[in-house]
């Protein structure tokens, strides 16, 4: 499951660098980084990128899922740091709301 | 552009349906909402119109209408948020259950239905978002203190949504409508209503058109320049 749900980020990542000037380095995979100190997406390009990721997970995997709660926020290492961070966490909140 | 497609809320009576019937008989796709099933059939809506039963504040519910409306679609163009309830009384004899009920419906409903309808609208980097606001805000009315400052915080939404949303080409304005005569305000003693028409440029009830005129003027395309602001109808 996580490599599939690592392929769809990959795909919307490569959707929304259509848009970017500093694009995500999608060739680095997993550890391609997203937001914060390593990443290149600013706050309005993590919350496209959510909205995407929402939407195709639940087109492709049939599952509602809501990845911008409290809880990813308050974390100390945010989920949305890499990649693959960001697919991790999709597997956890998919298994708790199963 | 297609056929525009058009939410609606609050559609099974009052401004709602009006809306349906107006915006079906401008060529657009309209679907709405409401509690309860429709009981009136408007002419030309048929398949033109489609109706979901949903509380604007089941936030599951309205996540799987407008998760529909995306797999049908691929987009949401307008969203009219009309659902609203009223409460005319006293503060010190306003119960606890209607004050929930007036903010969940007012404040939560169109906080929910903004944030999924941007949530698609984002995609075609396009939307125009109206909600509804109420001159018992700006003119304080004594007896609507939990309505007026639901609304109150409508407005707040409606204008720092205008600007977090303003980047993907979504504009969000309010409209401020003057008594209509409508269930909403059947309750409300005749000498009330008329001491809050005399509080106006023009003293008379809203019409329909009123509030049709100003919407249409939100939902243009040349709009896009519109964002943030609130227009009460009657000159308050």
């Amino acid at each position: 499951m996580e490599q599939k749900i690592i392929g769809i980020i990959l795909h919307e990542v490569s959707e929304l660098n259509e848009q970017l000037d500093h694009k995500v380095a999608i060739e680095n995979g997993e550890n391609a980084g997203l937001y914060g100190l390593t990443g290149v997406l600013d706050s309005l390009g993590l919350v496209t990128l959510i909205v995407a990721v929402e939407q195709a997970i639940e087109d492709e995997l049939g599952l509602a899922i809501s990845l911008a709660d409290e809880r990813a926020m308050s974390q100390k290492n945010s989920p949305f740091r890499t990649i693959g961070t960001l697919a991790d966490y999709i597997v956890k909140v998919s298994q708790e709301e199963a | 552009m297609d056929k525009p497609v058009i939410l609606i809320t609050g559609t099974s009576k009052g401004i709602g349906k009006a809306l349906v019937a107006h915006y079906v008989a401008l060529g657009h796709h309209v679907i709405g909402c409401s509690r309860n099933a429709v009981e009136w059939k408007i002419e030309g809506a048929q398949g033109n119109y489609q109706h979901y039963i949903a509380d604007v504040t089941d936030e599951v519910a309205v996540k799987a209408m407008f998760s529909d409306i995306r797999k049908q679609y691929g987009r949401l163009d307008h969203l009219i948020n009309n659902a609203g309830i009223a409460s005319m009384n006293h503060s010190m004899l306003t119960p606890l259950t209607t004050v929930h009920q007036v903010l969940g419906t007012n404040v939560v409903g169109t906080f929910l239905f903004c944030r999924e309808s941007a949530k698609l609208m984002q995609k075609k980097r396009y939307g125009r978002i109206i909600n509804f606001a109420t001159v018992a805000t700006p003119l304080k009315l004594e007896g609507e203190a939990i309505y007026a400052a639901s609304k109150a915080a409508v407005i707040t939404l409606t204008q720092i949504m205008a600007k977090e949303f303003g980047e993907y080409g979504i504009t969000v304005n309010a409209i401020g409508p003057t008594p209509v005569q409508t269930d909403l305000i059947k309750s409300v003693p005749k000498d009330k209503i008329d001491s809050l028409l005399n509080r106006q440029a023009i003293k008379r009830f809203g019409q329909f058109h009123d509030i049709s005129n100003v919407i249409d003027f939100f939902l243009k395309k040349e709009s896009d320049f519109v964002t943030g602001q609130v227009i009460f109808l009657g000159g308050i």
